[in-house]
């Protein structure tokens, strides 16, 4: 029940705070705020409550079941397990940030802009929990839509393209998801004649190989578009740039993690010998994403863009450790969900604290800034260091373990992904080098950091060096998920990968 | 007095942090307090523990802080190992660190990141610390990029300068490339025997591989990226002389003495692995003898004072490089040691001389300075004879001594390389004492600004003497026959197998070392006292040599050449994504033929007529011919 709860109180605070904004806006903030951390609250309880790690069998923390439209076999099942409740804490955690963040740049239409980010929070934990695939189609739509408003009402000057292409890019993948949602459910109709959109029912369905190929294509469309990996990754720094702080925010780190936890959840473990087919392609692309996001993001003068690019980068390694299919790389891959959004999303608050102060994000118009505004310079070292993957920071956990767990899967790409950390050095110094050091030959007003910015940066500076030194209460909370995850992947023989998999010497 | 041994790393860390989170309200005299009373609580608990790990006669402690992280096998602990080699690197860390610290209260009074920069250097020494505790590669790894990143935040720690900033990014990512090869090596390593843990490794390499083994031979080499790119030793050497934009005591401290030897605890840490990868272990001498030339030859046509002795560190690192691959492992423990010692000197004093010139680094515009500083004179000059190797009264005869000794006599030496290192040792007695003439000799060129006071000082005395006395701890066998240091490290790093019938040429190499080093001194004396115009002749007539030397080889030109340009190129020229032109294309594509075919729907009836009668006839047509 108290998964409900919790999307019901997202959705609720979200209106309460529309239309109570028409009085007054502090007090929309402050329902929204409310609301958001009265979740955070309740999700603590049940992790605190909950000894996930020690209980094996007992996979599921939480489970809600209630008819919606019986005659079509949907149900609104909600369950929570290890992986589910780190996204949700996620969520919520960021969620917090996102109103403080608006405080000041959103005053435009506040009502109507926090209704929408409370219904994306709602879509994006419903998504997180919803064992129906019908139901996780309708969560999909709820996070688009008001994303679609939130970067086309309250963006920057080309905000109008940003998100019309945000739109049709996750529309149109959705809507093959759409498909193969049904195809799914009409051949596992006609398997058993039990017409059914639930997830666990789906999970055994028998089919041809071919027909397993294109369903998993279906979900592969919806989830690689979201992640994004290239090259289906250009909507990304069009939507970034031009979407307001929170929305970018929210953008990089929820709303990408939905496409690599529909991967983990249900392209996998619904298609389980398809997906290790797909294997060596998925790691390719994301090697490639690796790669390609780096370069990119060298070059990137727009500072939101840049930001953009290194997480084209970073997702690669979502993509990389997915389809490794080891438990340690799965392992990375959800502590990367993790540390990639708190990394990225700092990053994200940073473009938009100096776009507040100088109002350009051109980093060839910045630079020296260390002297006027040393708090800034030094949370933004942090971040900076987390995205080269500094050892210490939660970004090295989960890229380490990925590339380790990956290394026994594909030894010549894990070492081209490794390689892909030295161009992640060269942008990243790049960042502090444009904006922070050289010469300050610049007459802007530049204050440090305000109370509200240090209260949205200090939490998250301190949550990444945590997850950087203990990150082991992380692992175990996601190891079920995981195991289970992995096991159904190895029980399938794996097929010779051809020019993939150049053996190491590792096997002797 | 041994399980406090985690202090030794946290006690910088916590004044690190303290400095950080205090930067804007602590005072210069609190934050110089803080930065060196922390650095000086870790070398006296290095001695405390050093001398109980002596006296019980303990071969190892372990000491585990937390478990950082554990998955599928892979168990990485927060934990210490202290063994002798550590314990080495230890004493040689806290206590040049310590009186680098102490001269930088003075050397950095006036800047206006003093704060800043005692917040970085403790960083820095705590990262070190953990790099030579770490008792897992993990650990290890932590450590080695911590202080890759004090190093890119020091180098580049007078920010305004975009130079500066420059070669700050270049010894990160240039490093970095190391630093990946390290990191393939940990997953292969894993891949292997299922644990990082450095000790289980070592017992395990053996029962697993025959020497030659080729994986064995591939961890060795990708272990030796790593040591190659930390180390600035060939091909990744070209970032450390633009090393030296950052502050001089942080030369002395990071990129001299104690960072750029990283490699070195590396390789020799993981001996276990080199000995059963012969290949990898005589490219490790490779690499070292071609090092320690090139970058002597280098060092030989520089002016600045700081840069010469930037290509000096690479050199000596080659020394040490070339002795762990010929097996002398030990011998290269004590060249770093006593390289600590004489080199940190020599920066200290080079920065001295720089401080009180108004930044001046061209040494052909210094002169003159003996009467003016006889302390920083007389310290250098003993610096200069110790990296001279200037024989029975420096502590780097006897360690470079060795090394020359075994290059010859030990089992996997060779002709080759003790002409290499022979070679090299002439070359720098040369070098080192142009520096020490042009600079300290001769007319005043530059008027002094301020004179150095007591804590410098003080620092450099105290180098001084370990630059003397240092190299006591172990005497050869022709005279005294001290082995304390090689008895320490020997349950640890094995001895040095020998040729057959070498050990009666010792004294005859011992001679030719002392003549050669000796014969360097007078050659420099020569060009730069006696006939100074002789070495600009000499100069000009090899033009070419002489710039090919200056540029460093032309490394740098090469790199520009081979990746940095053609990756900003690939950058730049797809700034706007070529893969976004393609959806761009769809969509201009999709425009295009939504307004092309509107234009039909005129609303005039008799084109729509025309239209339906004109398909129906091809239509018919087709079927026509399809039926048949």
């Amino acid at each position: 029940m108290i998964l409900l709860w919790m999307i019901f109180i997202l959705m609720a605070g979200g209106i309460l705070a529309g239309i109570v904004a028409a009085w007054s806006t502090v007090a929309c903030r402050v329902i929204a705020l409310v609301s958001i951390t009265l979740d955070m609250v309740l999700i603590t309880g049940v992790w605190m409550g909950q000894d996930v790690s020690t209980a094996p069998g007992t996979t599921w923390i939480a489970d809600l079941n209630l008819p919606w439209i019986p005659s079509f076999g949907i149900s609104f099942h909600l369950a929570l397990d290890g992986l589910s409740l780190l996204m949700l804490a996620l969520t919520f955690f960021l969620g917090i940030f996102a109103v403080l963040l608006s405080w000041k740049e959103i005053q435009y239409r506040t009502g109507f802009f926090h209704f929408n980010l409370l219904w994306v929070l709602a879509g994006i934990a419903g998504v997180f929990v919803t064992m129906d695939l019908f139901l996780l189609y309708f969560f999909w739509e709820v996070m688009l839509i008001p994303m679609y408003f939130l970067i086309g009402i309250w963006g920057h000057a080309n905000r109008q393209y940003a998100a019309y292409k945000f739109f049709i890019f996750t529309q149109a993948s959705g809507l093959l998801m759409l498909l193969a949602i049904l195809g799914l459910y009409f051949v596992h109709g006609n398997q058993t004649s039990v017409y059914t959109f639930d997830y666990f029912s789906l999970l055994e369905t028998p089919m041809s190989p071919d027909v397993a190929r294109w369903l998993m294509l279906g979900f592969l469309a919806a989830f690689l578009v979201k992640l994004p990996v290239v090259p289906f990754h250009t909507w990304l720094p069009d939507a970034h740039s031009e979407a307001p702080t929170a929305g970018s925010f929210i953008l990089a780190g929820l709303m990408l993690k939905t496409g690599a936890y529909g991967l983990i959840r249900f392209a996998l473990p619904l298609f389980p010998e398809s997906a290790v087919e797909f294997g060596p392609w998925g790691m390719l692309l994301g090697t490639v994403g690796i790669i390609y996001g780096a370069v990119q993001a060298f070059s990137q003068t727009d500072l939101k863009r840049l930001v953009a690019y290194t997480s084209v980068s970073h997702m690669g390694f979502v993509m990389l450790g997915v389809f490794a299919f080891t438990e340690m790389a799965l392992q990375g891959v959800v502590m990367q969900m993790i540390t990639h959004a708190i990394s990225t999303g700092a990053l994200f608050v940073l473009a938009g604290a100096l776009y507040e102060r100088i109002h350009t994000r051109d980093i060839l118009q910045m630079g020296g800034f260390w002297k006027r505004t040393p708090f800034m310079a030094t949370v933004s070292l942090i971040f900076v260091m987390a995205s080269l993957g500094l050892p210490g920071l939660g970004n090295f956990i989960a890229e380490f373990l990925t590339l380790m767990g990956s290394w026994s899967a594909s030894p010549v790409l894990t070492a081209i992904a490794t390689a892909g950390l030295v161009a992640a050095t060269a942008y990243s110094l790049r960042i502090m080098q444009k904006i922070f050091l050289g010469k300050d030959a610049h007459t802007h007003v530049l204050p440090d950091l305000s109370l509200r910015e240090k209260l949205v940066l200090v939490p998250m500076a301190i949550a990444i060096i945590v997850l950087g030194l203990f990150p082991q209460r992380i692992i175990d909370t996601a190891q079920t998920t995981v195991e289970k995850s992995d096991n159904n992947h190895t029980t399938t023989p794996v097929p010779a990968r051809g020019m993939l998999s150049v053996k190491g010497g590792n096997h002797e | 007095m041994i399980h406090l041994l985690w202090l030794i790393p946290t006690l910088p860390f916590l004044g690190a942090l303290i400095l950080v989170l205090t930067s804007s309200s602590i005072s210069r005299r609190a934050a110089a307090i803080i930065g060196c009373s922390t650095i000086g609580l870790a070398a006296l608990i290095t001695v405390l523990i050093g001398y109980e790990f002596l006296a019980t006669h303990t071969e190892a402690y372990r000491h585990v802080a937390w478990n950082w992280f554990a998955v599928s096998g892979l168990s990485v602990g927060f934990s210490f190992h202290l063994d002798a080699l550590s314990l080495v690197f230890l004493f040689v860390i806290t206590f040049v660190g310590f009186f680098i610290h102490l001269y930088s209260v003075a050397f950095m009074h006036d800047d206006a990141g003093f704060t800043r920069f005692f917040a970085y250097l403790n960083l820095f020494v705590c990262a070190m610390l953990i790099l030579v505790l770490a008792d897992n590669l993990v650990l290890l790894y932590l450590g080695w990029e911590g202080v890759g990143l004090c190093s890119y935040l020091l180098i580049g720690f007078w920010y305004d300068e975009e130079k500066n900033g420059y070669a700050a990014r270049k010894a990160f990512i240039m490093t970095r490339v190391g630093d990946t090869a390290l990191a393939i090596g940990l997953f292969m390593l894993f891949g292997v025997f299922h644990t990082l843990d450095i000790q289980e490794i070592l017992t395990q390499a053996p029962k697993l591989w025959s020497p030659g083994t080729q994986t064995a031979t591939i961890i060795a080499f990708l272990l030796l990226g790593g040591a190659v790119g930390k180390s600035a030793q060939l091909p990744l050497q070209s970032w450390l002389p633009d090393a030296m934009a950052g502050p001089s005591p942080v030369s002395a401290l990071i990129h001299a003495a104690t960072m750029v030897t990283a490699g070195v605890y590396l390789i020799a840490r993981m001996h276990g692995i080199y000995e059963l990868a012969p290949l990898a272990q005589l490219w490790v001498g490779i690499i070292g003898a071609v090092t320690l030339l090139i970058a002597g030859c280098s060092a030989l046509t520089q002016n600045d004072l700081k840069r010469v002795l930037a290509y000096s560190t690479i050199s000596q690192i080659g020394y040490m490089f070339l002795a762990l691959g010929i097996g002398a492992w030990s011998a290269a423990v004590f060249h770093f040691m006593i390289h600590a010692f004489f080199k940190a000197l020599l920066f200290l004093g080079a920065g001295t001389v720089i401080w009180a010139l108004h930044h001046e680094h061209d040494m052909f515009k210094m002169g003159g300075l003996r009467k003016r500083m006889p302390v920083v004179y007389w310290t250098f000059l003993i610096g200069a004879g110790s990296l001279a190797a200037i024989p029975l009264v420096t502590a780097g005869f006897y360690s470079k001594d060795q090394i020359l000794w075994l290059a010859w006599a030990s089992a996997k030496g060779s002709p080759w390389f003790f002409i290499a290192a022979l070679t090299g040792a002439f070359i720098t007695s040369v070098y080192t004492f142009r520096m020490v003439f042009v600079t300290f000799f001769g007319a005043e060129k530059t008027h002094t600004a301020h004179l150095p006071g007591k804590l410098m000082h003080v620092a450099l005395m105290v180098l001084a003497v370990l630059s003397l006395v240092g190299g006591f701890i172990e005497l050869p066998h022709t005279f005294g026959h001290v082995t304390l240091l090689s008895d320490l490290l020997h349950p640890i790093l094995p001895s040095t197998v020998l040729r057959a019938g070498a050990e009666s040429s010792e004294v005859l190499i011992q001679l030719i070392a002392a003549t050669v080093a000796l014969s360097g001194v007078l050659l420099a004396y020569i060009f730069y006292i006696v006939k100074p115009s002789l070495a600009d002749e000499i100069g000009s007539s090899c033009f070419e040599v002489h710039q090919l030397w200056y540029a460093g080889w032309r490394f740098d030109a090469l790199y520009n050449l081979l990746i940095v340009r053609p990756f900003v190129w690939v950058s730049t020229i797809n700034k706007r994504d070529i893969i976004d032109q393609f959806y761009t294309g769809l969509v201009t594509a999709t425009e295009y033929f939504g307004k092309t075919f509107s234009r039909t729907q005129t609303g005039v009836l008799r084109w729509y007529i025309m239209g339906i009668t004109a398909g129906a006839v091809i239509i018919l047509t087709l079927s026509l011919f399809i039926n048949r």
